[in-house]
């Protein structure tokens, strides 16, 4: 299988002006296209630190991060926005739905930053809510919906661009144990049509859904045996 | 993104805050109509002004006795002028630039017809008259030249005198009394309107001749309160002004630098009252601007506090895929939909004020496409303006701390 991730020596510090904090000290990590990957590790780990890179919300301070084969860790700020906008779905925590729009234009958001006509945009936000099992809930404003469907709504807006990387960060943390079902089993249904994902949690019940586990403690990493294929 | 999802977004960003949208327009919404109506005001004053002179004449010349010095100040009861002298001005070849001259030989009197009794000013004159002070009649006719070589008993009235003596009966073909001698009424003058300096409107006119002859005390019949003359066109004033002068010195067996009289023009007076004008409209413009700086900085503080309120829906954006220049553009379309929206709504009300204000001032305050257009610009700029910054601080927010907070 391809590399669709490659980091290579990835350092990442933070300089508070006293003291220099580094969050990840040297971080190789190579994920597979068609993989599902979960990363592991208590809050202060570097967990959120490497989610962000992966994201390319961040940069390292140091090493080279490649996604498809691009080096993206000297980009600037529109590249990266240019890169999130077509290669990575985000679905976080806090589902970050815009509470003012409903569930269909919530979905549309990251076609209209990639510039697609209006009509497509409604064909395509329609076909991905259908995906996640909610085109009888598309008019509904995110107040709405219960914390489940607004977490398919945002996995519904993760899909929507066609990205090579699905980037979940804990997405059952605000979830009952129904709905967090829920989720995993839509992240299931899409690991076996061949998406790549990348589940950042800290629940061990959570990250054993995943096919490869990684655990990440004091801003390195280290890999469990992987989950027979 | 599309400039009309921008327009869209920033609409509903607008929208779904719409008592503070409102609030933060009206600082705009009032620098602006406050300026409207300043500059509307002082418009109309200048207009009103220039009418009412024009009303006077715009060529005409007043030529007085009396010199007057740098201060404005004349010589009170010097009796310089003669009839002499308004024939020399009358003279083509002394003053070819002027038109038409009306010497002036006045006296108060009292006019009675039948019971009634009226105080009014007797103005004795040439039938060159109506040209020279440009009036018309409403009824009769003005005195002839025969009346005038006769010193024929004859008299026009103003509307105001007329009115006052004979009520709404016609007045010509009437007679008055007036320092015991009865006149005969053969014409009613037009109304011209009171304006602020005199009143036009109230006279006695008749031959010169035959004031001198009849009214005026002997040895004051030959001296003149003043000589009207017409210049040939509004462009003509100065030369026929100089021509006056050199012909009245030598008359007059004065120096240029020492006169005996004074002559004034409307056109003078014209241009000391615009200067007046505008220097107060620029004035009260520039303080109604004030309100206008106001207004921006409340909208650059109410963009401040809305990104940061919008901290998590930039990042969120930012994270889907939104440029900083994206971001920089929502926000500054933002604000200049609020300062534009604001002056919108500030000319609508400055056109309301003027249309209230203009019957309650009696005086046309005017609006003008060019000054709406100006304001309209304006208020889009002080948006933009004001939206920089804040557009700025969004655009540059980091994604992640963006989208960490809570």
């Amino acid at each position: 299988m391809n590399a669709l991730l490659q980091m290579t020596g990835v350092r990442k510090t933070y300089d508070t002006g006293v003291v220099a904090v580094e969050a990840l000290r040297g971080v190789d990590l190579t994920v597979a296209e068609g993989d599902f990957v979960a990363i592991m590790g208590p809050s202060g780990s570097g967990k959120s630190t490497l989610m962000h890179i992966l994201g390319c919300l961040d940069v390292p301070s140091a090493g080279t991060y490649e996604l498809s084969g691009v080096d993206v860790s000297h980009m600037t700020e529109a590249e990266l926005a240019d890169v999130r906008n077509r290669r990575i779905g985000f679905v976080f925590q806090q589902f970050n739905l815009l509470p003012s729009m409903t569930a269909l234009r919530n979905v549309q958001l990251p076609l209209v930053y990639a510039g697609v006509s209006k009509a497509e945009r409604h064909d395509r936000a329609m076909d991905a809510l259908t995906r996640v099992g909610l085109a009888d809930r598309v008019d509904h404003r995110p107040g709405e919906l219960s914390g489940g469907q607004q977490q398919r709504v945002s996995v519904a807006r993760a899909l929507v661009t066609d990205p090579a990387l699905i980037l979940a960060d804990e997405p059952t943390g605000n979830l009952d144990s129904v709905s967090t079902r829920d989720v995993l089993t839509l992240f299931h249904e899409l690991h076996d049509a061949g998406r790549t994902i990348v589940l950042i949690t800290h629940e061990a019940d959570v990250a054993q859904e995943a096919r490869r586990v990684v655990r990440i403690t004091d801003g390195l990493l280290s890999e469990d045996a992987g989950v027979p294929a | 993104m599309s400039w009309s999802e921008t327009f869209r977004t920033a609409i509903e960003a607008l929208l779904g805050r719409r008592m503070r949208s409102l609030l933060t327009m009206l600082g705009i919404l009032i620098g602006i109509a406050a300026v409207m109506l300043t500059v509307g005001l002082g418009e109309g004053a200048r207009h009103q002004i220039t009418a009412e002179i024009n009303k006077l004449g715009s060529n005409l010349l007043i030529v007085m006795p009396g010199s007057s010095s740098a201060s404005g100040q004349r010589t009170a009861g010097v009796q310089s002028l003669t009839l002499e002298d308004a024939d020399t001005i009358a003279d083509p070849l002394v003053a070819p630039d002027v038109a038409g001259v009306a010497p002036m030989m006045g006296t108060r009197v009292s006019v009675q017809h039948g019971t009634r009794d009226w105080a009014s000013q007797v103005t004795g004159t040439t039938t060159d008259w109506p040209a020279v002070r440009a009036r018309g009649l409403v009824d009769g006719r003005f005195f002839t030249e025969v009346e005038q070589a006769s010193a024929a008993q004859v008299v026009v009235l103003g509307p105001t005198t007329a009115g006052n003596l004979f009520a709404d009966s016609p007045a010509v073909g009437q007679e008055v009394v007036m320092s015991g001698q009865t006149f005969l009424v053969v014409g009613v003058l037009e109304s011209v309107g009171a304006s602020s300096m005199t009143n036009d409107d109230d006279t006695v006119v008749m031959p010169i001749t035959t004031v001198a002859q009849r009214l005026v005390p002997p040895a004051s019949a030959r001296n003149l309160q003043a000589i009207y003359v017409a210049a040939r066109d509004d462009a003509a004033i100065s030369s026929a002004h100089q021509q006056i002068t050199r012909a009245l010195t030598v008359n007059h067996a004065k120096t240029a630098a020492d006169p005996d009289f004074s002559i004034m023009t409307f056109q003078a007076l014209l241009t000391a009252m615009n200067t007046m004008t505008s220097v107060l409209t620029t004035l009260l413009a520039g303080l109604a601007a004030i309100s206008l700086v106001v207004g921006g900085i409340g909208v650059m503080n109410i963009m401040l506090v809305s990104v940061s309120e919008r901290v998590r829906e930039i990042g969120l954006r930012k994270a889907l895929g939104a440029t900083p220049a994206l971001i920089r553009r929502q926000f500054l379309v933002e604000a200049g939909i609020l300062g534009l929206l604001g002056g919108t709504l500030g000319v609508a009300l400055g056109i309301a004020g003027a249309a209230i204000l203009t019957p309650l001032l009696d005086l046309q305050v005017t609006v003008s496409l060019p000054a709406t257009l100006l304001a309209l610009a304006v208020s889009l700029g002080i948006g933009l303006i004001a939206g920089t910054y804040p557009a700025a601080r969004a655009a540059n927010l980091p994604p992640i701390d963006a989208l960490r907070s809570e």
